[in-house]
């Protein structure tokens, strides 16, 4: 239970201070940062939308503290200001839309990648210098290389483009709804698979060469060699006593890896145009559109903080040590 | 030379057999270098990496000797193939794909390189305090740490380079110093974090508190005692920060958020991406600055597996004993704890 308060306790103030973060950054900028985006601009915003985004940001004649409580207090209600880019709907809703699909990309690639890699690296370091464990890992090292976009650009030129395999673009065919039927979910699917795969392809090596190296170290305990000398089954050992105590650092590292496949889940999705957080962080981007960026970046912040408690719970349920210390 | 296996169960003492498990090595003769040279060059895959490393840097570095003349130049009609007069094609816009390849290299390994300094520089500084003084010092430094490690980099890259980039802001006139000093924030929490851990686990050694107890001034622990032990740590965490900012920095410049008109890797694939090299079947606009970008990286990457290796007892020996058994003609046994080979004395 202490664990449990302390972590939470940990991700109110990492998200205390990204929210910090966003509101002195538009203050930062010289000057006004509403007359300063409006400069920028060059007079192609209307005064309504300037006025909009005052608000937003709490600019008033108020005393900075001041300010920054009524900031506080509208992003804890989930009011991020109106996006401009999509003026006037608020950049909630704009969020609300797209959320889902970062979350369906990301956590489909990041299981996959997760178990398989690890399932790789149980096997690699059960049987060291086989075909598994000499092969895969330079490979996996050499394909984990590659920027995220760089492959999901390849893929797309290759299978969507040239030999016209796959969907080149967006999740779902166009013309259909989102709805509960099969052919959705297989349009779903199949639009899936480049964006899913190039992201596996990617950040899988890190997993099995982290699984593989703790496996290593658990391999050489004492209580091993007396499970092998029990005369336990192969398999018993392997993933019952080897892996489950070799897997506790890839756990902890699932956490902190969250973002950075996060990160190129954002990168993907803009280059096969998936509708998620990415495709409209490229749209804040491209258009000036400030309040988005940072309801992004906020969003986001969040869901890997809600990601990171559950692998807590997670790791309290697999290591019995953390629950009672 | 003669030898004998014994392969036995006890738990190899870290750094005492260390030479002996590499000693019918080639590597035989690098024992007399300095050790944190020895981790780096030891192995071959870090070989391999050193070598691929150097072959860029100089790329970087006689950029005007190879690609003469200014890279961002229009030279022929856009999209040509590779030819003998282009050897990578041509862009978009008529340029040298060739020449971009080779001046791209400058920036992006410029920024990386240092990003990898400076972060390993935070990272080490805030790691070891924390892990040397412990206490209430350990708690802050840590929460700090890890509020920058757990906060994903890339939409807080993107808010910071929105905000404060686009040159007519703040001090940061030249992009290059901007990138490096945004990338630097989001890079310097995993090397302190690191650095940290391993830090508390030589404070509890012997060695160090006999260096308290004989009454050694607090700067000498830490800078003669300490930080020798932790070189390879701290050149595996350059590494990976160095890895972190090319990769970030070109998906930044990807996205439009760097300076469209200097030539680097990053920036050759957003053009890539914005003249649509990919839907007129250019592929060579877009496949050398990726490819770059991913040698540089897998020869880094290779480079911390070696050393990992090296460092590593337990991923060394089991090379050490497949090499020696292989030349005895033993049968393997199927024992999977960590065997300790010890050369016995020469046969008279």
């Amino acid at each position: 239970m202490r664990f449990i308060l302390r972590r939470l306790g940990f991700y109110a103030l990492a998200f205390w201070a990204s929210i910090t973060l966003n509101f002195f950054l538009p203050r930062l900028m010289p000057g006004d940062p509403a007359s300063a985006m409006f400069a920028r601009f060059q007079g192609r915003l209307d005064p309504a939308t300037i006025d909009a985004m005052r608000a937003a940001y709490g600019l008033s004649d108020a005393p900075l503290w001041r300010q920054y409580l009524t900031y506080l207090q509208s992003v804890l209600t989930g009011d991020f200001g109106l996006s401009i880019s999509y003026f006037p709907s608020p950049v909630i809703d704009v969020i609300r839309t797209s959320m889902w699909w970062t979350v369906v990309l990301g956590s489909v690639a990041l299981l996959l990648s997760f178990t398989i890699g690890t399932v790789l690296g149980i096997f690699g370091a059960w049987r060291r210098s086989g075909w598994v464990d000499s092969v895969l890992p330079p490979m996996l090292l050499f394909t984990g290389s590659f920027p995220y976009f760089w492959l999901a650009t390849l893929a797309l030129f290759l299978l969507g483009f040239k030999y016209d395999l796959l969907p080149l673009r967006h999740a779902y065919q166009a013309g259909l709804s989102p709805e509960l039927s099969w052919e959705f979910f297989r349009s779903v699917l199949t639009h899936l698979i480049m964006p899913a795969g190039t992201i596996i392809l990617v950040s899988i090596g890190g997993w099995m060469l982290g699984m593989r190296n703790a496996m290593i170290s658990v391999l050489s305990e004492d209580y091993i060699t007396m499970a092998d000398a029990k005369g336990l089954s192969d398999r018993r050992v392997m993933f019952s006593y080897a892996a489950r105590n070799a897997m506790l650092p890839s756990v902890t590292a699932f956490g902190m890896a969250l973002g950075f496949v996060i990160s190129g889940a954002l990168v993907t999705e803009t280059v096969f145009s998936y509708p998620g957080l990415g495709w409209s962080l490229l749209t804040a981007v491209r258009q000036l559109d400030y309040p988005l960026m940072q309801g992004i970046f906020l969003m986001i912040t969040l869901a890997v903080l809600v990601a990171n408690f559950i692998v807590d719970l997670i790791y309290l349920r697999l290591d019995p040590r953390v629950r009672t210390g | 030379m003669a030898i004998d296996v014994k392969v036995t169960t006890e738990v190899e003492q870290a750094g005492l057999d260390a030479p002996v498990a590499v000693a019918n090595d080639a590597s035989y003769g690098l024992r007399r270098l300095p050790p944190w040279l020895h981790t780096i060059v030891g192995s071959k895959k870090s070989i391999v990496g050193i070598l691929i490393l150097i072959l860029f840097v100089l790329m970087a570095v006689f950029a005007p000797q190879i690609a003469p003349g200014d890279p961002s130049d229009f030279l022929a009609r856009p999209h040509l193939a590779p030819s003998s007069e282009h050897w990578f094609g041509t862009t978009g816009q008529g340029q040298d794909v060739f020449a971009q390849t080779v001046w791209g290299a400058r920036f992006t390994l410029q920024v990386g390189f240092l990003v990898g300094a400076i972060t390993t520089l935070i990272g080490t500084t805030v790691g070891m305090t924390a892990g040397y003084f412990r206490g209430w010092i350990d708690e802050v430094l840590s929460v700090i740490t890890n509020v920058f490690l757990i906060v994903p980099s890339l939409p807080l890259l993107v808010v910071l380079a929105a905000f404060l980039g686009g040159g007519d802001l703040w001090i940061f006139s030249d992009d290059m110093w901007f990138f490096v000093f945004v990338l630097s924030i989001t890079g310097w929490a995993w090397p302190a974090r690191v650095i940290r851990s391993q830090t508390l686990s030589l404070r509890e050694k012997d060695f160090v508190s006999a260096a308290v107890v004989t009454g050694e001034r607090t700067w000498r622990i830490v800078f003669r005692e300490m930080l020798p032990n932790m070189l390879s740590i701290i050149v595996a965490g350059f590494i990976g920060s160095t890895i972190f900012a090319i990769g970030a920095s070109a998906a930044l410049e990807f996205l439009g958020l760097g300076n469209p008109s200097r030539v680097t890797w990053g920036t050759n694939l957003y053009w890539a991406a914005n003249n649509a090299g990919l839907l007129t079947g250019a592929w060579w606009t877009f496949v050398p600055a990726g490819v770059c970008i991913a040698l540089v990286a897998f020869a880094m990457a290779l480079l911390n597996y070696g050393i990992d290796e090296i460092t590593n007892p337990r991923l060394r020996a089991r090379q050490g004993i497949v090499r020696a058994l292989k030349e005895s003609g033993v049968r393997r046994t199927n024992s999977r704890a960590t065997p300790v080979v010890r050369p016995t004395s020469p046969t008279p």
